[in-house]
């Protein structure tokens, strides 16, 4: 078992994609983490004068409060990043496991399950996050909740998917007619057949994340002021976008790096699994 | 000069042979040759049978012939010449038109090689004016009926209306073919295009195909790996190895009389319609491209090895005026496959309380497949299931296995109800009775390794664990002739062979009495199916009871002690092997002797 697990890490850091996209998430991840130690002064400590142009003490400049932006862009990082991992992390535990329910079964369940992603995909994504958090708050966790629900009925379209085909396949059957029970059918036998388009689709649902949450701080139902927030950020300095660029690129930047690495990532991850049930040459 | 004349004799052309291949090589990256040393040529009209099994390199060479090589592969040498014309020198524009109107090619899987989006009318026309726009639509037109009625299709505005896939697998072959007639070609390369077939519908296709080339002076290249298949079909026969031409000869000369011991081993391995005798499997498996041993490349497996062979490769040479033979130690006498010596003990099996039994099992799906099927299966027999596709024989399988939808009568099972539906029947019932799929492919799952798939059903219906049941595992590889190396290994780095091997295992590790084998050994080469079908045997001496569904009557001689003929969902004739396959009653049951190839 042991060895086999290991050989698994070995083949994804194999591929020179995963292995870029590890390093390039990981730097991100890690400048959210250690940001707050290395931040020069407290994210919200106020100065310099608003919109201060880059000097020295600050090399990125004062935002619309004077705060320093360097600080809080390394101050900024880990509320956007854990929300979006959170979020994304329930989407696809529950989207997978309902997904798999309704592929395996295809009798009611099937439908109904269907019929219920097919309902909440109708709405778009924003606007039903927009919804629930404007009727029940801004907790962090009910955030994330609703950015998990959001992100749910389209892991179960692909789980369901990627399983009808895996269920027609003739081991599929051999475990049915041993009378395997069907959790072990379902998560042993049909889920690691299907975790590659999972794993490549919880990639997305990354970056997505970190662009919803940014955009709902941005639209000011995120993470509350003071705080800092890239998201946030974004939206706090926008007028001064002419003036003082800094204070809206920069957060800007990182969250593009960090979704680039997360894609790249599940893009290696994906190419690498493919290859498992590949027959050799 | 009457018509027929007219077919008959051949204009003058300066050189005869129609294709010269000289010293074709096909590379792998890192200089891994898949094909060396291809050297031969055809004449008009002839037909060329190339065979060999899986990983030969047949298919390397006959989509070489089109100067086409699979993704990876490229042709780094040698020379293909079709009427004249050199083809690996031509690209882009020129070797476009060269495929088609020079030369043919005809895909194995007729279902998934015509475009489903064309009607056949469009399929030809576009086919025509891809590469002969001289032609007006009169002539074209004309040309399209012609080779429809060729190649034994209607050719009514009705029929050039319809779609692939309201064709029967049958007809959209003869499609595939009337593609590749309609453009005159010089030469046409068929890749196992029979192999999806019933045999009915098979020894129809080799016929119109063996008219098609004499009368219109097309030369043909027909891969298969099977040689039974090739028999009344071709003029020469070339056999393949590893990516070498092992033997070349007419086909009478070959099948009387083969030189190289890998033909000899071939041969013996085809069970024959005709009568029963030992299937003898060629022991070990082929080299992979790049792991070719020094020297001769079959003589790990040869029974007639002498020390030379593994220093020297040996070339083609001649034996005779007709046969050319790659071997220090060929053959010299004619090849007599003995029947079966011992005669196996007369079972009275309906005597004998029976382990399954079926009455009147009705199924439909959108239409109806079994109609009111009985059944006996005594204890320790091997029943088979005979049939065409569309019999109904793999939905009674199903069934018996508790795996068919919609199924309705009753079944027993040593004498007690058996339910329909596997969820409904207990564990006994479950682990005696087990299933073997037709596609080894498919039926292990890709993400566990031998040892997960093997020891899952010993925790599930025994609660063996850990030590105990590695032990089983070990025990069980054994017993299918695997090694026990095998068990940490995950089924993509097993051959097809040795993936049926561990799905018989699975079977086997679950204590069954009663197995239930659905065509098996269909995707298997000859000399794998041999051996499976020895280990079947084995089994069955062990006390095991067998229902075998086939279409090939050959493996029916070969393994079952009766026989069940079913046509269209219903039984049409029953009995001792022997009998019903010398002296078949039912009329169905002699047009599929008929069309069963045969090695005599």
């Amino acid at each position: 078992m042991t060895d086999s697990r290991y050989s698994r890490w070995q083949l994804w850091l194999a591929q020179s994609q995963s292995r870029k996209g590890a390093l390039i998430t990981l730097a991100v991840v890690a400048l959210a983490l250690l940001g707050p130690w290395l931040a020069p002064h407290s994210p919200t400590q106020m100065l310099g004068s608003v919109y201060g142009a880059p000097v020295g003490a600050a090399v990125l400049g004062y935002d619309f409060l004077g705060h320093d932006v360097l600080s809080r862009l390394l101050s900024g990082g880990v509320s956007v990043l854990w929300m979006s991992v959170a979020a994304a992390s329930i989407a696809l535990f529950t989207g997978s496991t309902l997904g798999l329910l309704a592929g395996f079964s295809r009798r009611r369940l099937d439908q109904l399950i269907t019929w219920l992603a097919d309902v909440s995909l109708a709405f778009p994504d924003l606007i039903l996050v927009l919804l629930i958090v404007s009727m029940l708050g801004r907790a962090p966790w009910l955030i994330v909740l609703t950015v998990a629900i959001a992100f749910t009925p389209g892991v179960i379209r692909l789980a369901r998917g990627s399983a009808v085909t895996v269920a027609g396949q003739e081991f599929v059957e051999a475990a049915q007619m041993m009378g395997y029970p069907r959790r072990r059918i379902l998560f042993k036998e049909i889920l690691p057949n299907i975790l590659t388009p999972l794993l490549v689709h919880f990639g997305n649902m990354l970056t997505w994340g970190v662009g919803m949450l940014s955009g709902l701080s941005y639209l000011g139902y995120g993470v509350a002021p003071p705080t800092a927030d890239w998201g946030l950020m974004i939206n706090e300095n926008q007028a001064g976008l002419l003036v003082q660029p800094w204070a809206v690129l920069a957060p800007a930047i990182l969250i593009g790096i960090f979704a680039y690495g997360t894609n790249i990532l599940a893009e290696g991850i994906g190419r690498s699994r493919s290859r498992i049930g590949e027959k050799q040459p | 000069m009457n018509a027929i004349a007219g077919i008959e004799s051949r204009p003058p052309v300066l050189s005869n042979h129609v294709l010269q291949v000289r010293d074709l090589r096909v590379e792998l990256p890192g200089q891994i040759d898949v094909l060396s040393g291809v050297t031969f040529s055809l004449e008009r009209g002839e037909i060329l049978g190339l065979v060999g099994e899986s990983g030969s390199g047949k298919t390397t060479l006959a989509t070489a012939l089109l100067a086409h090589a699979r993704r990876g592969a490229r042709i780094v040498g040698g020379q293909v010449e079709v009427s004249g014309r050199s083809l690996l020198a031509l690209a882009g524009e020129e070797l476009r038109r060269a495929r088609g109107s020079l030369i043919g090619y005809v895909a194995q899987d007729p279902a998934t090689a015509l475009n489903p989006a064309l009607r056949i009318g469009s399929l030809l026309r576009e086919t025509l004016s891809a590469h002969q726009v001289e032609l007006d639509s009169a002539a074209q037109q004309q040309r399209i009926v012609e080779t429809l009625r060729d190649v034994g299709l209607p050719d009514d505005a009705e029929f050039l209306r319809r779609f692939p896939h309201q064709l029967s697998g049958g007809q959209q072959q003869r499609v595939m073919l009337a593609l590749a007639f309609v453009l005159r070609p010089a030469l046409i390369v068929l890749d196992e295009p029979t192999t999806a077939l019933d045999v009915t519908t098979q020894a129809h296709i080799l016929v119109t195909l063996r008219r098609l080339c004499k009368s219109l002076g097309v030369a043909a290249v027909y891969v298969s790996h099977d040689l039974a298949v090739v028999k009344d079909l071709v003029d020469r026969v070339m056999v393949m190895y590893a990516g070498r031409i092992v033997e070349v000869a007419q086909r009478e000369v070959l099948f009387r009389q083969p030189g190289h011991p890998y033909t000899w081993g071939l041969l013996a391995a085809i069970p024959d319609v005709a009568q029963r005798r030992d299937l003898e499997a060629i022991a070990g498996y082929a080299p992979a491209p790049g792991e070719r041993p020094q020297g001769c490349a079959f003589a790990p497996r040869c029974p007639r090895r002498v020390a030379a062979c593994s220093v020297l490769e040996p070339q083609l040479q001649d034996l005779s005026s007709t046969q050319r033979v790659a071997c220090l130690v060929p053959h010299f006498q004619a090849l007599e496959l003995l029947g079966q010596a011992c005669v196996l003990p007369v079972i009275e099996t309906l005597a004998r309380a029976p382990l399954l039994e079926i009455r009147e099992l009705n199924m439909a799906y959108d239409r109806q497949v079994l109609f009111d099927v009985s059944l006996r299966v005594a204890a320790g027999e091997c029943l088979a299931l005979v049939g065409e596709s569309g019999s109904g024989k793999t939905s009674l399988a199903r069934a018996v296995a508790g795996l068919g939808e919609n199924a309705e009568g009753q079944l027993r099972y040593a004498g007690m109800p058996l339910s329909l539906a596997s969820r409904k029947r207990d564990g006994a019932q479950r682990h005696q009775i087990q299933y073997i799929f037709q596609n080894p492919y498919r039926a292990l799952n890709p993400r566990q390794t031998v040892y997960q798939t093997l020891s899952a059903p010993l925790e599930h219906f025994f609660n063996i664990k850990g030590a105990a049941a590695r032990e089983r595992v070990e025990a069980v590889l054994k017993r299918v002739s695997l090694p026990t190396s095998v068990a940490g290994l995950y089924p993509h780095s097993l051959s097809g062979g040795e993936r049926q091997r561990v799905a018989i295992a699975r079977a086997l590790v679950c204590e069954p009495k009663l197995l239930i084998c659905d065509e098996i050994t269909s995707a298997l080469d000859v000399s794998v199916q041999a051996s499976t079908l020895a280990l079947l045997r084995q089994l069955q001496g062990e006390g095991l009871t067998l229902l075998f569904v086939t279409h090939d009557l050959g493996v029916v001689r070969a393994i079952a002690d009766r026989v069940l003929v079913l046509k269209l969902g219903r039984v049409v004739e029953q009995g001792a092997v022997d009998q019903v396959l010398d002296l078949p009653q039912a009329a169905y049951t002699r047009t599929l002797l008929e069309n069963s190839p045969t090695l005599r």
